[in-house]
């Protein structure tokens, strides 16, 4: 049940990550590998903030902000300078490996001696179930673990509502057009680049989000744990886009939290049933192949049915 | 209200694919004038278009709307003053977006975009009100996403949008050349509607002569990236089609001859 729990929380953390990332791949057909970076980032200033003995909630806003840095960056690479989408993601990434190094002082910075988050959560976990543990279903978990969950799940809900309302502003719906058709909101008098810089800021300022509660969740911030979260994301997106095959805004956001869920719990059973953790990137990254490939071989086998 | 002095472009500038499309194009035309713009292919009719849409930078000349010197704009700062609708009918709406989501989007051509909600529960009525001005049913599926419609209807949309917000400049670029006869049809009667109602300043390219001889109070033909004939006022009032037609194929004569005139002085010289 634990296992359960936890698969459920951290898939709620990354659907975060895969908001970002919904924003990047679903509405600017931008594949933004400066997610790898970020996440990171948003760690890491966080728990530098932290180990100081600022407040979380603070730590956590400063990871966000940070992040939207990393996002302009890229944006301003890609469209002031006509640097490549991907490249301009990499350069950003990979420039934020060093800087996390600045900022963590160190390459794992633990963050299970100070107040975070998770303190707050094992509170209101408590505070919920009257004691330290509490019975889900008849199962015993934690209060650490009930309260993350909970605490996790209203910060996702409240995120997704605000980019629900967001993409339905005047400045979000031209966002979403500029990645829909360029030319018509170009006509209309919207600057794209700036759309795209925009876009990316928020991306990746949800994307260090996701980082900093990453970190607390699991009490420490680490140079390295940011490696393949692009595909991470992109197969939360992915998932999403099957489970709910829309492209209204609502249904987008939640179909990207559902699929970063469920993807989260597919592993979570697949680890359970012996595979190996160090296949998980490899196991993620053909996850994600067949996802983009599969619909292109079954729309031409289609095709190909219907001809014969 | 626009003037073009002298607009040239040449594209891939240097290499053997160098185009010259527009050599020295100069155009005046006046506050509510309806100006049909015809060529060849290659012409520069289009490329005159998107000069003055801001699609690119010219390399010579001065392009002033309204007024406004606009040469060094940007093209999205230029839409604050222009309306267009393109060839493809598929260009001038976002397909995944709702026909009112697209509407309301149009309805702040040129304005700022802030954090107001795109459709509040009022503009709805009027939205709707404006799409039934097309007699094309749509105002019924307003939450449909526009991609679901066809080429026809979408490009009466965007001729709609274009026209929003009254633009000081319409531009249209072929706007029927990807259309079914039957839509092509609606749709230039759409557009004469449209124009006249709102006395708008209108710059057309067409590819048929039956349209620059049907619509417009002045024809505007290019050749080779510079304007070859203007006709305006009585002379205007009296080309036909066919005039046209002839003009054209004298052109092609006479290019015909310069090749084989120049054919035969190699045979004879070289």
């Amino acid at each position: 049940m634990t296992l359960l729990l936890s698969a459920w929380t951290i898939g709620l953390i990354l659907s975060l990550l895969a908001l970002g990332v919904y924003i990047s791949y679903r509405v600017f057909k931008f594949a933004d590998i400066t997610a790898d970076g970020s996440i990171t980032f948003g760690a890491a200033v966080a728990a530098s903030m932290l180990t100081r003995g600022m407040h979380p909630v603070i730590a956590c806003v400063a990871a966000f902000f940070a992040g939207c840095v990393a996002g302009l960056c890229t944006g301003v690479l890609h469209t002031r300078f006509k640097i490549n989408q991907l490249l301009s993601g990499i350069l950003v990434m990979t420039a934020l490996y060093s800087i996390n190094l600045h900022v963590m002082g160190q390459s794992n910075l633990p963050l299970l001696s100070v107040t975070t988050i998770t303190t707050y959560a094992q509170n209101l976990g408590r505070w919920m179930a009257g004691h330290d543990s509490a019975t889900l279903l008849g199962w015993p978990v934690s209060a650490r673990d009930f309260g993350s969950l909970i605490l996790i799940a209203a910060v996702v809900v409240v995120i997704a509502f605000i980019a629900w309302l967001f993409f339905n502003t005047n400045l979000g719906s031209a966002m979403r057009a500029s990645g829909d058709n360029e030319q018509m909101i170009r006509a209309l008098g919207v600057s794209v680049e700036n759309m795209i810089v925009l876009g990316l800021c928020i991306s990746n300022g949800l994307v260090a989000f996701a980082g900093a509660l990453l970190a607390q969740y699991q009490g420490f911030a680490d140079v390295q744990m940011g490696i393949g979260m692009i595909v991470w994301g992109l197969a939360s997106v992915i998932i999403g886009r099957a489970l709910i095959g829309s492209d209204s805004v609502g249904a987008a956001l939640i179909g990207t939290i559902l699929g970063s869920v469920l993807f989260r719990l597919i592993i979570a059973v697949a680890l359970r049933w012996g595979l190996n953790p160090n296949d998980l990137k490899l196991v993620t990254a053909i996850f994600v192949f067949g996802a983009l490939v599969l619909p292109m071989m079954m729309q031409k086998a289609r095709r190909h049915a219907a001809a014969s | 209200m626009l003037q073009l002095r002298d607009l040239q472009k040449t594209f891939f500038a240097g290499t053997p694919n160098e185009v010259r499309a527009l050599r020295g194009v100069s155009l005046d035309i006046e506050e509510g004038s309806f100006v049909t713009v015809i060529g060849t292919n290659g012409s520069g009719k289009s490329t005159l278009l998107n000069a003055v849409a801001g699609t690119f930078i010219v390399d010579r000349g001065a392009i002033n709307i309204s007024d406004k010197d606009v040469t060094r704009w940007p093209e999205h700062r230029r839409a604050s003053m222009v309306g267009r609708v393109f060839q493809n009918p598929f260009s001038g709406t976002a397909p995944t977006m709702t026909v009112a989501e697209n509407l309301a989007l149009a309805a702040r051509r040129g304005l700022s975009r802030g954090l107001g909600r795109l459709l509040p529960a009022r503009g709805l009525n009027e939205l709707r009100d404006r799409v039934a001005t097309l007699n094309m049913q749509l105002e019924t599926r307003m939450h449909n996403p526009i991609g679901t419609l066809s080429g026809g209807q979408r490009q009466a949309l965007t001729l709609l949008m274009a026209t929003w917000r009254r633009p000081d400049l319409l531009l249209l670029d072929e706007h029927t050349a990807a259309l079914d006869p039957k839509s092509a049809d609606q749709i230039v009667r759409l557009t004469e509607e449209i124009v006249s109602k709102n006395r708008l300043t209108t710059l057309m390219v067409t590819h048929s002569m039956q349209q620059a001889a049907t619509l417009g109070d002045r024809i505007v033909m290019m050749n080779h990236g510079s304007v070859l004939a203007d006709y305006a006022g009585a002379q205007r009032r009296h080309v036909r089609a066919e005039d046209l037609v002839r003009r054209f194929d004298e052109i092609r004569r006479d290019e015909q001859l310069d090749a084989a005139a120049a054919e035969m002085l190699r045979d004879a010289y070289v």
